[in-house]
């Protein structure tokens, strides 16, 4: 058996594993990080502790968010602290067959793909579950060396 | 007790390893003045407590190698021996194996297996004692009569120190770090509720704001002074590092320091070790020459390296000179030619001082063989990096044939530091004061281009622009803007840039704290901060700002060519004081017609309002926190924590006269009226005075607020008799 908790990004209905998530919260107010790669939203102060925000739609390759909606905070925690990814709506958290576990769609673009690590049919939705460390990496140093060494 | 003797060992060891510092210290000291008893005094007692304390608690080894140093030693100071190269090599090599042995101790709680016979054996053979005949079995300590020093001398330093241990307490750092977090954490609650408080006009709200305030400020102060430490502490080994490279270069350098004293945060010390030790190997390497050759070039057989620290507008300075043969500048640039680092021609182009920061590229030496001990890779690319890294800056001067130095300027602290807010496109950024030089206004169209570069003249001289909105890709266009703007003149590298923003807010205080990792890559930030509001704040990384920006290498020459004199023209005498929160504040030293200071005695009340008799007529006195309600900090409670004496400008405009109560005079500086508009009513603008921003009041303003106010008092108490 396996926890994912739940919540959905643009209509897709996706999950992570619970123990990774550190806790939920409304939406808050966000600072924006110029010259930052566009996953990042930007910091958000957790309780006197600065947030790394992470906007889920980017690496999935979503159109951008309505500015009127304002996002959740699912916090979770990584290795190198702990980082919030935006999501539009959290819902609960469910109890997984890991037998279940099918391979991601291949409707999914190949960059989306490979932050995917399987997806569960459930009831007609699809949950897909996210690799958290993926979808951090990809926004890691990496991408940002590039942007800076533009000039 | 097991846990009991944990301590005492581990007191032992910290103890111990001080103690082997200044032995090393100490035994160069003897090198250079091998007659003085005073440090052999300190030698021989560092030695002997050693001793002592090993055998106490049982390392027998260490205790072996001790005795048979002390006994070497008994012989120097009896004047029977004499020292010698050879011998302080040896004592130092002690010290050395001592060390090996703390260290076995600490990680093992033994002093290991090793009984070093070798040494004991040189240290019995400089004592002239026949090989084999050191003692096995020192007597234990106490029952051997010990040559004690019979002058009273070192008896009564030895008893002046043991006094001054009783009133200090060995505290874990980590408690410390600990207690510097929450500090900060305090300090953001401060801002926070301060915000919240100047939103509304609650009084008993404003008072116990004003009580956090200021209890937050000294606890601050106090725990940031518990973190400090002499910076003694970092460079306690570079004399001996000079030393050995010395002999192993066949080179003669003596090593100076000043400003022992200056104290810094502990994490700044131990950052800046390296560095600095980097640089005085490379100094002792590169720098001073042979003693033929410096004998050849007229100079002294022995070189000198002084290492300086001192403090310096609310930043450190460490200065590392030696007087070599200097930086061949066209050494460097033929090297950086071959690192492919610039093309021939750039380096023909180059000024002297680019030149000389093409030292700081990665791989570059100019070290014309690679020594055991340098040029093995870790250039001054490193230390730069490790000095940028805590906030510093590091730069460097030469002379070819007279010598190098190398300046560092550090941060106090790296905790809490005190920053302007500015705004740009309606963000909001912190800058470090640390890099601030002053504010100027402008206004469209007075910034131009001079070869593409946008310039601002200042004073005749012209400082490169950087927009920080374009800088930031924050959007808008600069030139569109109708209204003026603010130039905030940055420091970065030793150039001089300024960076236009939209808007100043209140200079405020501010914790630093990291960026997550996935940011690190953005060199144009320091950090973040949590603001008075509760949002997160960026801190703008000035050095990497002028890197992006490209003004580092830019169009400075010119500036530097126009440094010397600066014109310092409508300077204007200004009286500097503090308010009664202790923020600095100046007035146009002609508009003050006096300054009194009146005993509180001396002061009578009429109804609201005090006043003094000052001669025939009767001067009315106003407590400026009255006037000019400061957002960042409550008002203080008239009356509470009152001086006995009261500090008071006279301001006279015909028949009016105001008495303005202020809190503490501090100095009349002259200086050039450069003054940014500020927002609050009574205040002028702000300017930089002795590198702090500094309000400008503005005392007619003052005078017709205090005016009105008295004419709303008397219609409302009109109102309320009627």
């Amino acid at each position: 058996m396996k926890q994912l908790a739940t919540f959905t990004v643009d209509g897709r209905f996706l999950g992570v594993d619970v123990t990774r998530v550190r806790e939920v919260l409304r939406p808050q107010e966000l600072t924006r990080v110029p010259l930052a790669p566009p996953q990042i939203a930007g910091l958000i102060n957790l309780r006197g502790e600065i947030v790394t925000a992470f906007d889920l739609r980017v690496p999935l390759g979503r159109p951008q968010r309505n500015p009127n909606e304002r996002p959740m905070n699912v916090v979770v925690a990584t290795e190198h602290g702990p980082v919030s990814m935006l999501v539009d709506d959290v819902s609960e958290v469910l109890d997984l067959d890991e037998e279940a576990v099918e391979r991601p769609p291949s409707t999914l673009g190949a960059s989306a793909r490979d932050l995917i690590v399987g997806a569960y049919k459930l009831d007609g939705r699809l949950l897909l579950e996210l690799d958290l460390d993926a979808v951090i990496a990809n926004t890691g140093p990496s991408g940002i060396d590039a942007e800076v060494d533009e000039r | 007790m097991p846990g009991e003797m944990d301590e005492i060992v581990a007191e032992f060891l910290v103890e111990s390893y001080e103690s082997l510092d200044r032995l090393d210290r100490d035994l160069l000291a003897l090198e250079r003045d091998p007659h003085s008893r005073e440090v052999l005094a300190s030698i021989f007692r560092t030695m002997h407590t050693i001793k002592g304390t090993c055998g106490f608690l049982g390392f027998a080894k260490l205790e072996r190698i001790a005795h048979a140093a002390e006994s070497l030693l008994a012989g120097l100071r009896d004047g029977s021996l004499s020292i010698t190269p050879q011998t302080a090599g040896v004592l130092l090599a002690t010290g050395d194996v001592m060390r090996l042995i703390l260290r076995q101790i600490e990680a093992t709680g033994t002093d290991g297996e090793d009984d070093h016979d070798g040494l004991v054996e040189d240290l019995g053979r400089l004592r002239g004692a026949p090989p084999g005949v050191s003692p096995a079995v020192p007597p234990a300590p106490g029952a051997q009569p010990e040559p004690q020093p019979v002058r009273s001398g070192p008896d009564r330093s030895v008893g002046l120190r043991s006094a001054v241990t009783e009133t200090t307490v060995r505290v874990d750092v980590n408690v410390l770090d600990r207690l510097m977090t929450l500090v900060g954490e305090l300090v953001l609650a401060r801002n926070q509720l301060a915000a919240l408080a100047s939103d509304r006009a609650d009084p008993s709200l404003a008072s116990a704001t004003q009580s956090v305030d200021r209890i937050t400020a000294e606890l601050q102060e106090g725990v940031t002074k518990t973190r400090l430490q002499p910076i003694r502490t970092a460079w306690a080994t570079l004399p001996r590092v000079a030393r050995d490279l010395a002999v192993a270069l066949d080179k003669r350098v003596r090593i100076e320091t000043d400003g022992d004293d200056t104290e810094l945060d502990r994490s700044i010390i131990e950052a800046i070790k390296d560095p600095l030790t980097h640089i005085v190997r490379n100094a002792v390497d590169h720098g001073i020459e042979g003693p033929e050759a410096r004998v050849a070039a007229g100079k002294a057989e022995e070189g000198a390296v002084i290492v300086r620290a001192y403090h310096e507008g609310g930043q450190v300075t460490i200065e590392v000179a030696d007087d070599g043969a200097g930086i061949d500048l066209n050494a460097v640039r033929t090297k950086a030619v071959e690192l492919a680092s610039v093309t021939p021609e750039q380096a023909k182009r180059m000024s002297e001082r680019e030149a000389l920061d093409l030292l700081f590229l990665p791989g570059l030496s100019t070290a014309d063989e690679v020594t055991t001990v340098s040029g093995r890779g870790v250039g001054m690319d490193v230390v730069r990096t490790n000095i940028e890294r805590i906030g510093g800056s590091i730069d460097l001067s030469s002379r070819r044939g007279e010598g190098t130095i190398f300046k560092i300027r550090i941060p106090l602290t790296l905790a809490i530091i005190p920053v302007l807010i500015v705004t740009s496109r309606d963000e909001r950024f912190a800058i470090p004061q640390a890099n601030l030089l002053e504010l100027v206004g402008v206004v469209p169209g007075s910034i131009e281009i001079l070869h593409e570069v946008p310039v601002y003249r200042l004073r005749d001289r012209l400082l490169p622009v950087v927009s920080l909105a374009r800088e930031l890709h924050l959007g808008g266009d600069d030139e569109e803007s109708p209204a003026g703007r603010f130039l905030v003149v940055l420091q970065a590298d030793d150039r001089r840039f300024g960076l236009l923003v939209d808007g100043l807010s209140d200079p405020s205080e501010i914790v630093v704290k990291p960026l997550g990792a996935q940011l690190h890559g953005l060199e144009v930030f320091a950090g973040a901060t949590i603001l008075g509001t509760g949002r997160v704040g960026l801190i703008l990384d000035v050095v990497g700002l002028a890197a992006r920006a490209g003004v580092v290498g830019d169009v400075h020459e010119p500036l530097d060519a126009e440094r010397p004199g600066e014109v310092l023209e409508d300077a204007r005498a200004l009286l500097v004081f503090a308010d009664a929160a202790g923020g600095r504040m100046a007035v146009p030293l002609d508009l003050v017609d006096r300054l009194e200071e009146f005993p509180r005695a001396a002061i009578e009340r009429s109804g609201l309002h005090e006043a003094v008799p000052y001669g025939d007529r009767i001067l009315p006195l106003v407590p400026l926190h009255e006037l000019i309600v400061d957002r960042r900090r409550a008002p203080r409670h008239a009356g509470e924590d009152m001086p006995a004496e009261l500090q008071v400008l006279v301001h006279r405009r015909g028949e009016d006269l105001l008495g303005l109560v202020v809190g503490r005079i501090i100095d009349i500086v002259e200086q050039p009226a450069e003054l940014q508009p500020a927002g609050r009513p009574g205040v002028t603008g702000t300017m930089f005075v002795q590198g702090r921003i500094t309000e400008i009041l503005d005392l007619p303003g003052l005078l017709e607020m205090r005016e009105e106010r008295r004419r709303l008092d008397v219609s409302a108490s009109a109102g309320a008799a009627s």
